[in-house]
């Protein structure tokens, strides 16, 4: 199984981004997803600064796709999606279904990423027709639907030339909105945010009036609170056909967790316990903030 | 512009047409519909009434068959678009590929329109859908402003309807997992946003407080107004705050923008709340009827009437109304 690292969900520095990437090129994943999929005015790499990263990054001998934003509202936005679609080299991730369009009228194989509702094989095969070659899953789904979609692929003949990526470790990406909450939060409208979010490298903490962390702000995208963690979960999604577990980047140590996730393939790791901040429950069909002991 | 309104049950379809809907929109008793409640919605003889009643007063029916299907259901989904071509009904409104797939290769006649939780928000994902199922109307996500309308609708290769009243998805519609994230059930998975069966109350010291799976959504004060504990409308702690950090309880009113929506070419515009009683559906059905009628007969001197927004008012979430997405300030 390979791994993967997810395009970075926060709004970083430009510094923090190329160094973040520079360490990434020598770590051991296989595949590279960068570019922003969360909100068009978060411009410290703009388009072209993506796509010139991707191809430095190609020669690391990884595979680099670029992905692409998730809520696309504005022309502008519409314009980068082309830009970003028609860079001729790099492999693209749609994240909306204009992305889907765009890379389907070029004839190019793409990957739909985890915010296009593929619940169902006869739904993937419609996007297999499109040119999708690699599929994620949606997060809110887990181990049994899983099961049962590929099983239902392979009666109908489209698992061929079809890879699964599960995303694997991370907050969750969980809603977007017309609203930035941000923004709210610091009483500003949304078209003078001032980026605030580059002020959170790793989101807004919310807590429950009891004090659960629920969930986290980051923009106009709503995360989890806790972070999803599949580490145990590696030996079964192997067993089922998943082709690659996907590690989102995290404000810090990700490429410690890259490295956990390498020595748990190989068998190699000690038993993983999930911490109190962590969860798992969409893997095991409960709600996603639960932690769920695996019966295998 | 076409009305189209809410029915979840066979009285509130006729109050509907009774009061003036060009279109209602109903769901089959089951996951396969965004509005699975307990004691909503129609099994087969009542649908057949509810078509027949609408019909021979010249009001279409559309079936809601907007939920996505796991592996395991399919057949549920299946039945449901062949019950709807059986019925006869005016349009399927769908979100699932697999649904539209499906219905455009077995009855390639039967209308199609693409729900809000299909989540188009752009003109190009509204070619990939006319493309691959013919689908002839899309009904926009609550997130875009009038602006983004306007140039969805300048490009739009199929008929747009827009959200006109009703609760305020403040998320792009189809692409929230808050509800499972909390319950295990979402509305693309089960047709539910934050379930009843999670719902608990309890009057304590500190107040009466709202649960959903145990999870502190909200604490109401005596005499505060207690909003049904949707998860993204709570109280919550950020930083030293405690507020409605996601959203406050409100509802969508778009009255006043029906000459900007007219002169877009918007086709229609809907009313949510096939979870409301009829009373509701009456007030707001009527209202929109005068409305809409108002502005065909003299489109120069459209002015919202005060009765209007006192009537609505009385229907909305703790008697706010916005213009949401709609306008930037909003957002």
């Amino acid at each position: 199984m390979k791994l993967s690292l997810g395009p970075i969900l926060y709004y970083w520095t430009k510094q923090q981004t190329l160094a973040f990437y520079e360490q990434a090129a020598d770590a051991d994943v296989d595949i590279i997803y960068l570019g922003e999929t969360v909100c068009s005015k978060r411009r410290e790499l703009r388009a072209q600064d993506w796509i010139d990263l991707a191809k430095s990054l190609s020669q690391s001998g990884k595979q680099v796709v670029l992905s692409t934003l998730t809520l696309l509202a504005a022309e502008s936005e519409l314009k980068t999606l082309r830009k970003l679609c028609d860079n001729g080299d790099i492999m693209v991730e749609a994240n909306d279904m204009a992305g889907v369009q765009l890379m389907s009228e070029q004839g190019v194989p793409f990957v739909s990423g985890p915010a296009i509702n593929i619940y169902n094989a006869r739904a993937l095969k419609v996007m297999k027709k499109q040119g999708v070659t690699r599929w994620v899953m949606p997060v809110e789904l887990g181990r049994e639907t899983l099961h049962e979609l590929l099983a239902d692929a392979e009666a109908m003949g489209i698992k061929e030339g079809l890879e699964t990526e599960v995303y694997a470790y991370g907050r969750l990406p969980l809603a977007y909105s017309a609203r930035c909450f941000t923004a709210r939060y610091y009483d500003l409208p949304k078209d003078n945010c001032q980026l605030k979010c580059i002020d959170h490298p790793e989101g807004i903490a919310v807590h429950s009036q009891e004090d659960d962390e629920l969930f986290t702000l980051n923009g106009i995208q709503t995360m989890s609170g806790r972070t999803y963690n599949l580490e145990s979960e590696l030996p079964t999604m192997q067993k089922i056909g998943v082709d690659i577990a996907r590690i989102s980047p995290q404000g810090e140590g990700t490429f410690e967790k890259v490295d956990q996730f390498r020595k748990a393939l190989a068998g190699t790791a000690q038993t993983i316990a999930l911490s109190e901040a962590e969860c798992n429950g969409y893997w095991f069909k409960s709600p996603g903030m639960d932690q769920v002991l695996s019966a295998d | 512009m076409e009305l189209v309104c809410p029915a979840g049950s066979l009285s509130a379809l006729k109050v509907a047409v009774d009061s003036g809907a060009d279109a209602v929109y109903i769901g089959f008793k089951d996951d396969t519909n965004a509005r699975h409640f307990a004691g909503l919605n129609f099994a087969d003889k009542k649908a057949q009434d509810g078509l027949a009643y609408a019909r021979d007063k010249g009001v279409k029916v559309f079936v809601a068959i907007n939920t996505y299907s796991q592996t395991a259901g399919w057949s549920r989904w299946q039945k449901a678009v062949d019950t709807a071509q059986d019925l006869g009904v005016n349009a399927l409104i769908c979100a699932d590929m697999a649904v539209m797939d499906y219905a455009a290769e077995r009855y390639p006649d039967l209308p199609l329109h693409l729900s809000v939780q299909g989540s188009a928000t752009n003109y190009e994902t509204l070619k990939f859908y006319k493309n691959n199922f013919g689908i002839r109307r899309a009904v926009l996500p609550r997130v875009l402003s009038l602006k983004q309308v306007e140039a969805v609708a300048e490009y739009s290769p199929v008929e747009l309807e827009v959200f006109a009243f009703g609760s305020l998805c403040i998320m792009a519609e189809g692409r929230c997992y808050l509800s499972s994230y909390l319950t295990d059930e979402s509305p693309n998975t089960c047709g539910a946003c934050s379930p009843a069966k999670d719902v608990r109350w309890e009057q304590t010291d500190a107040g009466l407080e709202a649960r959903l799976n145990d999870v502190l959504i909200d604490r109401f004060e005596e005499g505060e107004n207690a909003g049904y504990p949707t998860l993204c409308k709570g109280r919550f702690k950020v930083g030293e705050r405690t507020f409605h950090a996601i959203e406050e309880p409100t509802s969508l009113n778009t009255v006043e923008l029906i000459p900007d929506l007219y002169a877009a070419g918007i086709k229609a515009v809907k009313i949510e709340g096939r979870q409301r009683s009829p009373a509701y559906v009456e007030n707001v059905v009527r209202t929109w009827r005068r409305a809409i009628d108002l502005h065909k007969m003299n489109p120069e001197h459209f002015r919202v009437k005060k009765q209007w927004k006192d009537d609505l008012a009385k229907v909305s979430e703790g008697a706010q109304t916005t213009l949401g997405a709609y306008t930037r300030a909003w957002q």
